[in-house]
């Protein structure tokens, strides 16, 4: 039977966390990934500030799909997606100036972010206000996820600490090269790594049981 | 027979531009109407920077007093946020003058980079500084808050007032890593030239105007310090 819209709702919006993660998955914005992921705080305010404009500009591409000609689409999106992305600048040096100055230029590089384009091209321009908005609380929720995979590790590893909190004790001799951008490079790579090996071993299991349940035929003597 | 079109029809060119314009209007009204929402947060958070930068570069400060620069002399900030630029002169427990510290901002690589920094009076050199604002390259030009031999040139950057008491006695300038040869020269870090060179430069900016009227109003300024 055809799924509920409510189904359709939810499935939407796990789409962005986990199936079709961002990061993981489509190999989307992976410059501020790299760049902002030397702690987890920094990651989780550029994943906020990210989801913000996600949000944001979905749903006002949504609200003008049918009043934005084909022609002057991209150029419509590119304004919006700017738009929300100077707000969020003013949002975040009202909210803290130090936060403002860790996360640098990757702020309004949030421009050129593809997932934010991506999004809003391939879906909020096709589709209703909820639908739209729903899907890119998912991305944006995905995208800050994987942006505390690497946060996490890279902390960890790179300086003994999580969310500022020292978690190793004195003695621990922090591996310097995960904060630097090589060990971005080398976390990513992992978690890439870890990602496609379990979706093959998925498909693996599924191709497996699917075998099974196929009568074999035997040789007629 | 039925006829194909074989191009589709096209918005006309007014559409466009109507589109464009209505889009461009309504993210102009909310941006501006958020900048000026944000504004005094902004403000508040700026001033709250500065202050704690103040203390963080004249580590020896306990209290501080401001003034504003107004037609070549100094007066007490009254604390409204205005165009005059600002000097801020820190006392020790005692109430001796440890220091000043002013602002310098000029235009670096991406943005313009604004740094606190602090000037001594007694050796007339600029003896560190603190980043205010910076959207430089990660690992460049972020480098001139972290590298130690950059840092190394605010031991006693040379800002001597020269004797006419109009500007600097040499020009504060930033030379390529490795050539630095005298007192008021900055050694830039191989790299970063571009945000290095807007340290030098702004520094000089700064020195130029300002150096000459905190020497002449520098009994003002001890003074201030005792009468608290």
């Amino acid at each position: 039977m055809a799924p509920s819209n409510a189904q359709l709702d939810l499935q939407t919006f796990t789409a962005g966390l986990w199936k079709e993660n961002p990061v993981f998955v489509m190999t989307l914005g992976l410059c501020p990934t790299l760049a902002v992921t030397n702690s987890v705080i920094n990651a989780l305010a550029m994943g906020a500030a990210s989801t913000f404009v996600l949000i944001g500009s979905s749903a006002l591409v949504s609200l003008l799909r049918h009043v934005i000609p084909k022609q002057v689409r991209i150029t419509t999106y590119i304004i919006i997606i700017a738009t929300f992305v100077t707000l969020v600048d003013y949002l975040i040096q009202a909210i803290s100036l130090d936060l403002y100055n860790a996360l640098g230029a990757f702020i309004q590089l949030i421009v050129v972010n593809c997932i934010i384009l991506g999004r809003a091209e391939a879906y909020a321009s096709k589709n209703g206000l909820v639908k739209a908005i729903v899907n890119a609380t998912g991305m944006g929720l995905g995208f800050t996820f994987a942006l505390c995979c690497l946060g996490g590790v890279r902390e960890l590893l790179g300086n003994g600490s999580l969310l500022g909190i020292p978690i190793f004790g004195s003695q621990f001799e922090p591996w310097v090269v995960m904060v630097l951008p090589p060990g971005g490079f080398f976390v990513l790579g992992a978690w890439l790594l870890w990602f496609n090996w379990r979706a093959q071993r998925k498909t693996r299991r599924q191709v497996a049981q699917l075998l099974k349940q196929v009568p074999t035929t035997h040789a007629a003597s | 027979m039925n006829e194909i079109t074989l191009s589709p029809s096209l918005p006309r060119s007014t559409t466009l531009i109507r589109v464009l314009g209505i889009v461009a209007t309504l993210s102009g009204l909310l941006i501006v109407t958020v900048q000026q929402l944000t504004q005094p947060l902004i403000e508040a958070n700026k001033q709250r920077s500065v202050e704690r930068a103040i203390f963080q570069i004249l580590p020896s400060a306990k209290t501080r007093q401001t003034f504003m620069v107004a037609g070549g002399s100094l007066q007490p900030w009254p604390g409204a946020p205005s165009n005059a630029e600002l000097v801020h002169a820190a006392y020790d427990a005692h109430g001796q003058l440890v220091g000043v510290a002013l602002e310098a901002a000029a235009q670096g690589y991406q943005d313009t980079v604004r740094l606190l920094y602090a000037f001594d009076p007694q050796q007339q050199c600029i003896i560190g500084f603190s980043v205010l604002k910076s959207a430089e390259t990660p690992g460049l030009g972020t480098k001139i808050s972290t590298d130690p031999d950059f840092l190394a040139n605010f031991q006693c950057l040379d800002a001597r007032v020269n004797e006419r008491g109009d500007g600097l006695h040499q020009p504060i300038q930033t030379v390529k890593h490795g050539t630095k040869q005298h007192p008021w020269q900055i050694d830039a870090i191989s790299g970063a030239t571009v945000t290095s060179k807007a340290v030098g430069k702004m520094l000089n900016d700064s020195g130029q105007r300002l150096h000459p009227i905190v020497m002449r109003h520098l009994e003002l300024l001890r003074a201030a310090g005792q009468q608290r």
